[in-house]
């Protein structure tokens, strides 16, 4: 056994670990960040945005330093139903400027260099090396097993992703049900910096954030996702695994299937597959979520299921930073008190709380049990598509106006009008 | 874009495989009871297959995603899973 004791070892080198790390080794404390990747960002996936708000006010204009693709400035939800497509398309221009909202980016670089800015705060980064086991102490965590290596610390942080094993030897975190967690796919698609800018109407280096709800999924509950980076697309699906449990379309099909549709076709032509990923996400929010911490232990990012999908919005990465953020904030608290037991760390919870992510994740507490509605994926997508496209036909038949349209339409699908209303009202209260 | 096989998506990849020690055991004869065998079409990267009735599964090409721990209605006895021995399995280029 190691004679030097960590003040930190941090197990999972992505945003949640990294920035944690990089809080730490700031405040100059000894801190261990244990990575099972060849390097940082090698094992992470993601659909492609991040959200600017957390990491800015950690890295304040990381913009400027950091491998992001592009700025998002168009945001478009595209309900498909084979032929018929309809998009909401909404461009804002303030996006672009700094401090930036959203930014598209790949994970292989993006969590390298966060690594990197760990590193260079003097926090230990070790890759290569997959954590096997905790050490415990009268039930408390003093540590981590990695084959024949042990090290200890006076805390560990688990940032290590939605199969978390480390919250799972801790006893924190149950493994979680399918209906929990998605099952995301993409394909980075190469193209032309010109071309990308071009078909999606961006000027510059600008970027567009897709998603696409209705036959992409063959009516399971969940979506397809575009997005713009330089010089390639991340083109995906994600549905839940409880879908894929009961179906029999493979979701490796479903992709392919994706790159096909009319409203797809066009946008990826003449591109070239450069990489095949997938990844869970943990989708339950506060239904799923573990323990956050234990004696001697801290739970981050995705292996505390700190991810929020409205269906229009997708948030991870912030929930991941400013968790990484908080636990190191815990951390400091807990050292200055030496106190590194469950009540010791608790500030870390209270931080979620005021800020930001537990009060999201509250606030949207109904929102996975909404988006658990089928009619979601199928009826409404119909609906929506074959409404407008009534609307935009001239054919020599007699005039109907706007609102014989709808009541017709909604009559002809298989939602009723009280159904209709009925998720209206509480799709608009509870996302 | 020309439709592209399960095994030409993952010949893209690059993959450090670890030939020593494959990271997810399946026991075939817990398999062989399941109705559905729901991993044979959730898998990503389509490494579970019906072979004369039987499951086959090769740990090469694993995208290390979790689904078939997620999804197996027997994960418990039927899977042992955990992650490759660190630096080996899925490089992501990109990710």
């Amino acid at each position: 056994m190691s004679e030097d004791k960590f003040a930190a070892i941090i197990v999972g080198a992505g945003p949640a670990g990294s920035t944690a790390a990089y809080l730490l080794a700031r405040e100059g404390l000894e801190v261990l960040l244990i990575e099972k990747g060849a390097t940082p960002g090698s094992k992470n996936m993601f659909g492609g945005r991040m959200y600017s708000h957390a990491l800015n006010r950690i890295i304040p204009n990381f913009w400027e330093y950091a491998p992001v693709e592009r700025p998002v400035a168009r945001e478009i939800i595209t309900f498909l139903n084979g032929g018929h497509g309809v998009s909401i398309d909404c461009q804002n221009l303030n996006w672009v400027k700094p401090p930036y909202h959203s930014f598209t980016l790949l994970r292989a670089e993006f969590d390298d260099w966060l690594a990197s800015k760990a590193e260079e705060e003097g926090a230990m980064l070790a890759c290569g090396i997959r954590v096997d086991d905790l050490l415990f102490d009268k039930g408390r965590v003093v540590g981590i097993r990695a084959g024949e290596d042990e090290m200890l610390a006076d805390v560990i942080i688990a940032a290590d992703g939605v199969n978390s094993i480390v919250a799972q030897k801790a006893g924190l975190a149950k493994m979680f049900l399918p209906h929990q967690v998605a099952t995301g796919v993409k394909q980075v698609i190469k193209l032309s910096p010109e071309t990308i800018s071009q078909r999606f109407g961006l000027d510059g280096n600008n970027g567009a954030a897709q998603l696409f709800v209705g036959d992409c999924t063959e009516g399971m509950q969940g979506g397809g996702f575009l997005y713009t980076n330089k010089s390639t697309l991340s083109l995906g699906l994600v549905i839940k695994a409880s879908e894929l449990q009961k179906t029999k379309y493979k979701i490796s099909d479903l992709i392919e299937d994706f790159k096909d549709n009319p409203q797809v076709k066009p946008l990826v032509e003449g591109g070239e597959v450069v990489e095949y990923s997938a990844h869970l996400v943990p989708e339950a929010g506060l239904e799923m979520m573990p323990q956050l911490c234990g004696d001697g232990i801290l739970v981050a990012g995705d292996a505390a299921g700190f991810v929020l999908n409205l269906g229009f919005i997708v948030r991870g990465m912030d929930f991941a930073i400013a968790s990484g953020e908080a636990a190191a904030k815990a951390v400091m608290a807990a050292r200055k008190n030496k106190n590194f037991t469950r009540q010791g760390l608790s500030l870390y919870v209270q931080l979620l709380k005021q800020d930001f992510i537990l009060r999201d994740l509250e606030a949207y507490r109904k929102g996975p049990d909404f988006l658990g509605n089928r009619r979601m994926f199928k009826e409404y997508p119909q609906l929506v598509t074959e409404l407008a496209s009534k609307v935009f036909t001239v054919d020599g038949t007699p005039p109907v106006h706007l609102l014989g349209k709808i009541l017709s339409q909604v009559k002809e699908s298989r939602v009723g009008p009280f159904q209709l209303a009925g998720d209206s009202w509480k799709g608009a209260r509870l996302l | 874009m020309k439709r592209l096989t399960i095994e030409q998506l993952l010949g893209i990849n690059k993959f450090a495989v670890d030939d020593d020690q494959a990271h997810i055991i399946v026991k075939k004869e817990i398999c062989a009871l399941c109705l559905n065998k729901p991993c044979t079409f959730a898998c990503p990267a389509n490494l579970y297959k019906l072979k004369d009735g039987q499951i086959s599964f090769d740990y090469a090409g694993c995208l290390e995603c979790g689904t078939c721990r997620a999804i197996c209605p027997q994960a418990t006895a039927a899977l042992s899973w955990q992650y490759p021995r660190g630096g080996f399995g899925v490089n992501f280029r990109y990710g």
